[in-house]
């Protein structure tokens, strides 16, 4: 129920001193007419009493009793926020990759995602990395940019990413050992286009810089020489 | 070192001077490098002498300070200015002495340039300096085969 639209209450009694009305108390019961409202009401105050409330429908006993007094937990009304991006990684940046699979990777990071994670993509020709999630956390970001203006990744969000549901099959003996030959993961044909429509694009603007794709193909890992604490890695 | 040293901008013309086996000294028209502190790496002239430790210094874009000379690492350098010139005479005078120029190609000030450059190095930078480095290996080390089958023959 909305909560009635009241005018904020303002007192008819004003303060002489802090504490001291003006008026005394007969003299504001005229005045908030209370008089009237007994008048109205043949000599009494209106009694407000509870309404009849509607008995509650009868509930079943329980079927479970916990043996111990459970503890409920505090109401928690905290919404996440969005991770927020370091400012050194705008679209088109280069980053390194610092763990997982494709640990000491230089890629080129396309934007965030609605999750927090960065999308971020090899090329696929020149590395080997492809379309892929990146937590911002295990990444460093270069200062190298490369121009990003013609791709259009809109269409990739987190439902892109993920895995899809397998059905439950029941297990017979005779079909176990087939079944699990069976359950490759193929990427799908569709998934392997849009990979190389971003890539066409992307690899074009690479191109275009001298050495930069011998960059983005080389590791990391075989000159960790600029990783220094004082310095760390730009 | 008896021998005085031949290139001319070092050599005082103050006969003691000529003497000394110092060959840069405090004096007004020196131009000298902060070493130390919050102006690191520039250039300054000294431009008067307080007392035995300290130097009035002065550059382009500074404001007139005092400095302990032991923040100064003197240089070759050295202009024509009278005690104390205003900011426009100085100027001029650095102009005139081309000091920017003598600096950036002295084996000092080109150290200094390079290492600056080192330093604000990115990592793609580095990795194009790895390239770099590898061609001129390579180049290298074919002229030295080419050498050695020379000598060979």
């Amino acid at each position: 129920m909305a909560p009635k639209q009241r005018t904020p209450k303002v007192s008819r009694n004003p303060d002489l001193v802090r504490g001291v009305g003006k008026y005394s108390r007969s003299k504001m019961y005229h005045k908030r007419g209370l008089w009237a409202i007994k008048a109205k009401n043949g000599g009494v105050f209106p009694r407000h009493d509870a309404q009849p409330k509607a008995p509650p429908p009868a509930a079943k006993a329980p079927k479970f009793y916990p043996a111990d007094d459970v503890k409920k937990p505090l109401v928690n009304k905290r919404k996440p926020k969005p991770t927020k991006l370091r400012a050194s990684i705008t679209p088109g940046t280069v980053l390194i990759i610092l763990s997982g699979r494709f640990m000491g990777k230089r890629v080129v990071f396309l934007k965030q995602l609605s999750s927090g994670l960065l999308l971020v993509t090899g090329p696929f020709k020149i590395n080997g990395v492809p379309l892929r999630r990146v937590n911002q956390s295990y990444v460093i970001a270069t200062s190298t940019k490369v121009d990003i203006s013609g791709l259009n990744v809109d269409k990739f969000d987190d439902k892109y990413f993920a895995k899809e549901v397998q059905k439950k099959k029941k297990k017979g003996e005779g079909e176990f050992f087939e079944a699990e030959n069976e359950e490759k993961n193929v990427l799908p044909q569709e998934k392997k286009e849009e990979q190389k429509a971003v890539d066409t694009a992307l690899i074009k603007s690479i191109e275009a810089v001298p050495d930069l794709k011998a960059y983005l193909a080389a590791s990391s890992l075989q000159s960790f020489a600029c990783y220094s604490l004082e310095r760390g890695c730009t | 070192r008896l021998v005085p040293p031949s290139h001319s901008v070092s050599t005082p013309s103050d006969p003691r001077k000529n003497k000394m086996p110092f060959r840069r000294f405090v004096e007004i028209g020196r131009v000298a490098l902060v070493n130390y502190g919050k102006e690191y790496g520039r250039l300054v002239v000294i431009v008067d002498v307080v007392d035995q430790n300290r130097a009035l210094v002065d550059a382009p874009d500074m404001v007139r300070t005092q400095m302990n000379l032991k923040r100064l690492s003197l240089t070759d350098i050295k202009i024509d200015i009278k005690r104390v010139p205003k900011k426009k005479t100085l100027v001029e005078a650095m102009e005139a002495a081309d000091v920017k120029n003598k600096w950036e190609s002295s084996s000092w000030g080109r150290k200094l340039i390079v290492q600056k450059r080192r330093a604000s190095l990115n990592d793609f930078d580095r990795f194009k300096i790895m390239l770099a480095k590898i061609k001129r290996a390579g180049i290298v080390r074919q002229e030295l085969a080419k050498l050695k089958k020379e000598s060979a023959a």
